[in-house]
């Protein structure tokens, strides 16, 4: 089920660019074994793609293979991939494997996946850098974007012209944020000073993010692609601490307390 | 070695050369030995400001393509034994600033010298961004309307992401506010943003008030660099600039209107 769908625009000329390399974070359904019996596995999953047939149908499945018994043998990776493209599935890649299991899951053509739970636990505990970025593009954040996962707090006052992103969770600033900045997360952003800038929370798509400010005067606001301009920020909500939510679609600001 | 001052604003024509004349003045007259270079390659306007033009044999770029020596660049202040003003090329555009000739020649100045005034052309280009990359401080000069405190936001953000102390994981660059071209009677007016507000809108240090005054004009028209003016209000608030840039404490002034009485209401003054 793919959470962003990324299209190349058709080249319009032989100058124009014929792709666009971009990151982008899907959730896929998990197969996590837990015995190395094939058959077993064969069968149960059989009975279960019966009562969903329609959801199986060329869904790219992940294999974890941490769940398996460290002692028993080697497990028979080519007739599990038989077994999932039998049913109907596109086995894209494993994950929790060790060594031997992920040599065994090259050579039939798997991708060795991050353990990404573990990954992203550990890197929102790091203190995380700030995406300063002077260059009106994005670059850099989108960059770090990429690479890293997690929550972003930033204890500088954030300029005009300056685009922080925080890939997959919260992004707070601490100190204003000046008219022509631009902030971006995939969760919430909370800023602790005045907002003059844009901020779009909920960039992926998640309708339960929120916004919160001591002081909102930004000149747009977005969550999950419903958006506002300054123009329709209502007076008696701007230059006071508000939250910002969804609520059926609709973009509500409402002060805090 | 020596403390690198970028006098930089991101808009053009808000007073970056008269603050760098002044600047560099200040220092040099309390007996720092001080060197300012025009960074503005194609435009300059330093030599002028400082009224050295016609001394003017080889330039910055000259030193940095190998074709003169510091010694033969550097222009000794007639005023002041201890500043020297290193020129920019007028025939050249901003390329011929490079990263690693800027930072050889800032290298050898520093030996030399207390202080180095980098003034730095408008924009956020190449010429504006090796007029910062290798700062301690910077003075961002604002006049006290919008667009220029915009400008003004997006410099503090490329100095915070661009310079040499950014992109080490040094201290940053210590940002200081000058706010030129002051007028009280606007601002009581309504028609000009005070203090507060440009402080407001750029959380910065404030480093100095300059008021709007005739006697800038006419120092630049006369090379002679405003602060040496102590008469007007202008040199006075640079003066003050210069002292508190050096860690002294010193009063605001030229922030109030000026109370008019009877006899300069009659004279019109």
């Amino acid at each position: 089920m793919p959470a962003e769908t990324t299209t190349s625009p058709a080249p319009a000329s032989a100058q124009a660019p014929a792709f666009e390399l971009k990151a982008s974070s899907f959730t896929l359904p998990v197969i996590r074994l837990l015995g190395l019996d094939m058959d077993a596995v064969e069968a149960q999953l059989g009975s279960k793609v019966e009562q969903a047939p329609g959801f199986f149908r060329n869904t790219p499945v992940v294999v974890d293979l941490s769940g398996l018994p460290k002692e028993g043998g080697a497990l028979a990776f080519p007739q599990l991939v038989g077994t999932l493209r039998g049913l109907g599935m596109i086995p894209v890649g494993v994950r929790g494997g060790d060594a031997a299991q992920n040599e065994a899951a090259r050579a039939m053509e798997l991708a060795i996946l991050g353990d990404n739970t573990r990954a992203s636990r550990q890197q929102a505990s790091e203190p995380a850098p700030d995406h300063d970025d002077g260059g009106a593009t994005a670059t850099h954040a989108q960059q770090a974007g990429g690479a890293e996962v997690g929550s972003v707090l930033v204890h500088r006052p954030v300029r005009s012209g300056q685009r922080l992103y925080a890939a997959g969770g919260d992004l707070t600033v601490i100190g204003p944020v000046s008219s022509g900045a631009e902030l971006m997360a995939d969760g919430n952003i909370h800023v602790y000073g005045p907002l003059r800038g844009r901020v779009i929370a909920g960039l992926q798509g998640d309708t339960t993010a929120r916004v919160f400010c001591n002081e909102l005067q930004a000149e747009l606001v977005s969550i999950a692609g419903h958006y506002r301009v300054s123009e329709n920020i209502p007076a008696e909500v701007k230059g006071r601490a508000v939250q910002v939510f969804l609520d059926h679609e609709i973009l509500r600001i409402e002060p805090l307390a | 070695m020596a403390r690198i001052i970028v006098i930089t604003s991101g808009k053009g024509g808000v007073g970056k050369t008269t603050t760098a004349a002044a600047m560099a003045m200040g220092l040099a007259q309390r007996g720092h030995r001080t060197v300012v270079i025009d960074f503005d390659v194609g435009l300059r306007n330093l030599d002028l400001i400082m009224g050295c033009e016609r001394r003017v044999v080889y330039d910055f770029v000259n030193v940095i393509n190998g074709e003169a020596n510091l010694t033969q660049a550097l222009i000794r202040d007639k005023r002041c034994d201890s500043l020297y003003v290193l020129p920019a090329s007028q025939t050249r555009d901003k390329e011929a600033l490079t990263k690693e000739g800027v930072g050889e020649v800032l290298e050898e100045l520093g030996k030399g010298h207390d202080y180095i005034v980098c003034d730095s052309p408008a924009g956020i280009e190449h010429g504006a961004t090796m007029a910062m990359y290798f700062a301690d401080d910077a003075v961002v000069v604002t006049n006290p309307e919008v667009s220029s405190v915009r400008d003004s936001d997006r410099m503090l953000g490329i100095l915070s992401s661009k310079s040499r102390r950014a992109e080490e994981g040094e201290e940053p660059i210590k940002e200081h506010l000058l706010l030129t071209r002051y007028a009280p009677e606007r601002v009581d007016r309504g028609e000009m943003l005070s203090v507060g507000d440009v402080q407001e809108i750029l959380s910065l240090n404030l480093i100095g008030v300059v008021p709007e005054s005739k006697a800038v004009l006419n120092a630049s028209n006369a090379g002679i660099p405003v602060v040496l003016d102590s008469e007007s209000t202008a040199g006075q608030a640079y003066n003050d600039m210069v002292s508190r840039y050096l860690g002294e404490d010193v009063p605001m002034r030229f922030l109030e209107a000026e109370k008019k009485g009877i006899l300069s209401r009659f004279f019109g003054g």
